[in-house]
């Protein structure tokens, strides 16, 4: 089995227009379904509490609903899990106090013969938590701005973090079209998918910065294109194969994994999709467009000293 | 000429870690500590305010005293592998997995252990401060046989003025000393407490025989056995210095978590078990050893993990299982790169060395830059988070030892053996998409 991208002619980079009219137009969509629909925050970002409960049957939500209404509790939402629908999540919009745990747990354990989970999260934590996760993606992509900034030069990382930047928006965006729950495991996919992202882009700015090395005249835009181009075919096997595979990981834990675990996966598919069209289509693309201006720039520099020096 | 050794080294090389490996995989997997989203268990957030309202911040002395106090606690539970930790100025994280009965737990954690005698006006006459330093004890009621707690006071005088006030100042039925833990004056009345089937009070004894001028008190509380040890234990301990107030709380039945655990499991073999084929499909023979040196990865990660006494969570298995991508990416970049180099017409040999020293920087970079990642998540997350962290670090530097070191080593037996001269193919390569020099 093989790939064989470089004897064929594929030109990513002239169809660079539309690459960056699709991101900008989900952009936009994202924009406007956060500022309307939001997100579905979960508990751990807001104040409230959550019960899990499960059983050895089939339970619909209504039956969950009478248990609780029997001990005196009206849960505000009740979803239902499991692969035969034997677990159900209650949300309740208040903070159980240890009595009332002690209460709910008892009666289900007798009920259901399984202990429930609760969780509880009060509106001052939940603002900590979600302030931290902001602030450590900013913290990261700063760190990284400044490590690709050393080790390759500024306009990579900056390509670099818009490319993350990307992913993280879609992904957020996504979960605000679907109103999934976001958790404290999100955020974790969101910090795992701009590692990934990172990554990916690096390997292909890693050949960009070889092929450059190694080339013998870059004078025209042409010249780069051609470099970049040739970059990403060099590295597309490269980018499917470890994509592939990563989405081998992910998606069993989608279809296979924890119920706690399941968003978390589908936030990682989601970004690994994102991840992949960003660094094929987005990072390289925008670095050719920024480096091109720099090449312009400094060949007008550079006729307006010779034109000087003639004078 | 083909040099054989080079082979057997090999082999000699792959049935010894797999010998090491099957005998000792299991007991490691066994001692590695379980988070209490797979075995159940509780966590709890308190906030922390000092009990004297004349003091109004909370000292790090104040918090140590804390921490100390129900680290006693949660030794008297037996709980194995206990949790306890200060996190900002005024908060108390506590972690108990695999605990059984939880609500037993959570009320031997929160009580102040504050013991007040009372009369049935709910006025103090005696507080925990006339106990006598770690004399509370488990005893049995010489007559019923009931369990009891036994407190001694530091001054017997104390208690017979006690006993004396009551019997003075209240007639039948309300001549009685009420014993209670933790009193809270906006909840708690005896007037309505004796009304209740279980009153919140420990007991109310009266004094038929007039006052008593002891300093040996018994506690019946229709206790039992371990509610009157547990009871001992946490007066011995002493009360806490402050007020805890639950914040944030995670309890996780048990059963709840074992099925989290078996599936993600599952799930993860399955995942790993598709990278293998994949990789030995698209790779051929160095998707054989890349499989070898990705089961050398997961052993070594978990063997660090366990040596590193890491708490393994739900988030944590999956950074495991997604450290397996990035040790394959690691595989792949450099297999790309021997291709490459095999598909401008080097030799084997030349294209082996040429692959993995140019593959090696990107490799760096990449995993450098997750690892920056990996490194803020860990300083900024919550605990849960903090695994995930913690296990992607290990994942990381393990994925570029046995992906780098341990790939070239191996692979460099067979192509050093010259076995593979003039023989892409093994490597995916085919004769004609070789270019001529």
């Amino acid at each position: 089995m093989n790939f064989n991208f470089e004897r064929k002619n594929i030109n990513f980079v002239k169809h660079r227009k539309l690459f960056f009219t699709i991101p900008a137009a989900i952009a936009l969509i994202g924009i406007i379904l956060l500022s309307t629909l939001g997100l579905n925050l979960g508990i751990d970002f807001e104040s409230g509490s959550r019960v899990e409960v499960m059983s050895e049957e089939t339970l619909t939500a209504d039956e969950v609903y009478d248990e609780f209404a029997s001990i005196g509790y009206e849960p505000d939402d009740i979803t239902m899990a499991g692969d035969d629908n034997e677990m159900a999540h209650a949300r309740f919009i208040g903070v159980l106090d240890q009595g009332e745990i002690a209460e709910i747990q008892e009666h289900f354990t007798e009920e259901y013969g399984a202990e429930p989970s609760v969780g509880t999260v009060s509106p001052q934590v939940g603002q900590e938590l979600a302030m931290n996760a902001l602030i450590s993606v900013m913290i990261a992509s700063v760190g990284i701005i400044i490590y690709v900034s050393i080790r390759f030069e500024f306009l990579y990382g900056l390509a670099a973090i818009l490319a993350l930047l990307h992913d993280a928006f879609f992904i957020i965006t996504v979960f605000s079209l679907t109103q999934l729950e976001v958790n404290i495991p999100f955020i974790a996919a969101v910090l795992t998918i701009v590692g990934y992202s990172i990554n990916d882009t690096i390997v292909t700015f890693d050949r960009i910065r070889e092929n450059m090395k190694n080339a013998e005249v870059i004078e025209t835009f042409d010249d780069l294109a051609k470099i970049v181009n040739t970059s990403l075919l060099q590295t597309l096997a490269r980018s499917i194969n470890t994509v592939l595979t990563v989405v081998f990981a992910a998606g069993a834990i989608f279809l296979l994994g924890g119920e706690g675990i399941r968003t978390f996966a589908f936030a990682l598919l989601i970004g690994l999709v994102a991840g992949t069209y960003s660094s094929l289509f987005l990072a390289s693309q925008v670095w050719l467009v920024w480096k091109g201006k720099q090449l312009e720039r400094r060949k007008q520099k550079e006729a307006l000293a010779e034109t000087e020096g003639e004078a | 000429m083909v040099k054989k050794w080079r082979i057997v080294a090999f082999f000699l090389i792959v049935i010894l870690l797999g010998g090491l490996m099957s005998q000792t995989a299991m007991g490691i997997a066994k001692n590695i500590n379980l988070g209490l989203d797979l075995q159940g268990g509780f966590e709890i957030l308190y906030e922390i305010e000092p009990a004297d309202s004349e003091q109004d911040e909370v000292t790090e002395e104040m918090l140590n005293a804390t921490v100390s106090a129900l680290d006693q606690r949660v030794n008297a539970l037996g709980v194995s592998e206990p949790y306890i930790s200060i996190e900002g100025e005024d908060r108390i994280r506590v972690q108990l997995a695999g605990v059984e009965d939880q609500q037993t737990a959570r009320e031997m954690l929160s009580t102040e252990a504050d013991l007040t005698f009372r009369d049935t006006d709910d006025n103090l006459l005696l507080s925990g401060d006339s106990l006598e330093e770690g004399g509370a004890s488990l005893e049995f009621d010489a007559q019923s046989n009931e369990p009891v707690v036994a407190i001694t006071l530091e001054d017997s005088e104390e208690f017979g003025e006690a006993s004396q006030h009551v019997i003075e100042e209240f007639s039948p039925p309300d001549d009685r000393l009420v014993i209670w833990l933790d009193f809270d004056e906006d909840e708690h009345s005896y007037e309505e407490e004796v009304m209740e089937e279980d009153p919140e009070f420990l007991s109310a004894p009266g004094f038929p025989r007039g006052p008593l001028y002891t300093s040996n008190v018994q506690i019946e509380g229709g206790f039992s056995v371990e509610e009157a040890e547990f009871l001992a234990e946490v007066l011995n301990a002493g009360s806490l210095p402050v007020d805890m107030e639950e914040i944030y709380s995670n309890a996780v039945g048990a059963s709840l978590g074992e099925q989290a655990m078996e599936s993600t499991i599952y799930a993860g073999f399955i995942g790993v078990a598709l990278i293998l084929g994949y990789m030995m499909v698209y790779y051929r023979f160095m998707g054989i050893i890349a499989a070898i040196t990705l089961a050398a990865y997961i052993y070594i990660v978990l063997a660090i993990f366990q040596w590193m006494q890491g708490v393994l969570t739900l988030p944590g298995i999956a950074a495991l299982i997604l450290g397996v991508g990035m040790a394959v990416d690691a595989n792949i970049i450099t297999y790309e790169r021997i291709k490459e180099e095999l598909k401008y017409g080097r030799s084997v040999m030349s294209a082996f060395k040429a692959g993995s020293r140019k593959s090696l920087s990107t490799i760096l970079d990449a995993n450098i830059t997750t690892i920056l990642a990996a490194g803020v998540l860990f300083y900024y997350g919550d605990s849960a988070v903090q695994g995930f962290a913690v296990m992607l670090i290990v994942s990381i530097i393990t994925s570029f030892l046995t992906a780098v070191y341990g790939s070239r080593l191996l692979l460099g037996f067979w192509v050093k053996s010259r076995v593979f001269n003039k023989k892409p193919r093994v490597f995916g390569v085919k004769e004609s998409e070789i270019r001529e020099l």
